[in-house]
């Protein structure tokens, strides 16, 4: 698909220092007031296990540190010397922050180190495996790669559905038709689409135009306002993506369904169909179709290869 | 594919009124056209897209076009913005 806006726009993405610790009420040790929009730009974080003895080899600096209870026993069998030098070496290497899990003691060189390289030290009372892998988690979604799509998300039988389309074509009159068929409306016109992980990609409105829609005739109507709760959805996992274009009478579509189709965003490739568009075409029942057929394939039937299948039977017990 | 910067000069920004005259003008071309601001990208062609930005004054925007009338099109583009969308 030739289309600059699936290039993957990488931009650097950062989280602040001041939302890691509103979203897990993390308490602030030292030098947090002064830092509070220091950006972290990376998902992954590090527990200095090797760092406090001293092997630097490979270290990553822009992870967040977490010490927990090993670190911790380790830390506490060495001299005040030693912890020192410890602390010192890890704190110079000018690193994001510092967070001490299970409500541990703070050692009082840590405090110093702190001071003398101004790195923010915070702590939760939560245990460190759980810890991190809620803070991983957080940093993904925070920090994932995303694009804005022009195209409509709805969400059809619990079925995700992108609806891609150049203007004109019917992506909004199709939206609202299914909103009035009893589904949800995500997005119109502006999708803002995250890869959230290395399989999942998430679309959403921008926040300015969530739950509008732009109808042609009639301008903008506000679909949470016309059809209630029930009809909107803030945010929803992208399962398909269907493309409608009008019709070309010399182009080939597809007729049986055996070969899967799939549309690349942002590195994952999606299921895909191309739907041709005519007058008259009634849309919305194809888009819940093609939904529900995405869901039975998803659960182990493909009704092209069924009827394939029983086909094959027939002509062999004829040959026979 | 070309693109041009621009800073959007008009009183109060791209608020509903004059981003319908920035949508319309450029549905009259064939070439695809978008709108960058910062970290995002949209259709120029879309109403909604072209909202969702929320420019204000002084906010500096980039107009990318690509098509058989690219030219054109950002030509066109960059002049209603530097008119603060007298039409």
């Amino acid at each position: 698909m030739n289309n600059p806006l699936y290039d993957n726009n990488n931009y650097p993405f950062y989280v602040t220092l001041h939302q890691v610790v509103e979203e897990f009420h993390l308490e602030p040790i030292i030098n947090y007031e002064q830092n509070r929009s220091k950006k972290v730009f990376s998902a992954d974080v590090n527990r200095p296990g090797l760092q406090i003895i001293g092997f630097f080899d490979y270290f990553d600096n822009t992870r967040l540190q977490i010490i927990g209870k090993v670190e911790t026993t380790y830390l506490s069998n060495m001299t005040s010397e030693q912890r020192y030098i410890s602390f010192e070496m890890l704190f110079s290497k000018n690193i994001p922050a510092v967070i001490v899990t299970r409500g541990l003691d703070i050692f009082p060189e840590m405090i110093e180190a702190a001071k003398k390289y101004n790195t923010p030290v915070l702590r939760t009372q939560d245990t460190t495996s759980r810890f991190m892998s809620a803070l991983i988690g957080y940093l993904n979604v925070c920090l994932a790669p995303r694009v804005t799509q022009h195209g409509v998300l709805v969400e059809v039988y619990g079925e995700g559905v992108l609806i891609l389309a150049e203007s004109g074509v019917g992506k909004s009159e199709t939206a609202i038709e299914l909103v009035k068929r009893g589904h949800r409306l995500v997005a119109d016109d502006a999708v803002e689409i995250k890869k959230v992980s290395e399989k999942t990609l998430v679309g959403s409105a921008p926040e300015i135009i969530r739950h509008f829609i732009e109808i042609r005739g009639i301008g903008i109507i506000d679909v949470k306002k016309i059809f209630g709760m029930g009809a909107v959805k803030d945010s929803e996992r992208i399962d398909m993506i269907i493309h409608l274009e009008l019709w070309q009478e010399d182009k080939h579509y597809d007729r049986l369904g055996l070969v899967d189709e799939y549309t690349n965003l942002l590195g994952i490739d999606v299921p895909s169909l191309t739907i041709p568009v005519r007058p008259g075409r009634n849309l919305a029942v194809i888009v819940e179709v093609a939904a529900m057929n995405n869901r039975q394939k998803k659960m182990g039937y493909n009704a092209a290869e069924e009827l394939n299948q029983r086909l094959m039977e027939e002509i062999n017990r004829r040959s026979i | 594919m070309i693109s041009r910067e621009v800073v959007v000069q008009n009183q109060v920004g791209l608020h509903a009124r004059p981003a319908t005259f920035f949508i319309q003008k450029a549905n009259e071309f064939k070439s695809s056209i978008w709108v960058k601001k910062g970290e995002r990208k949209v259709n120029a062609k879309s109403l909604l897209g072209v909202l969702s930005l929320g420019i204000s004054k002084g906010t500096e925007i980039t107009i990318i076009a690509d098509g058989v009338d690219e030219e054109i099109a950002i030509e066109a583009m960059v002049k209603l913005i530097n008119s603060n969308f007298e039409e």
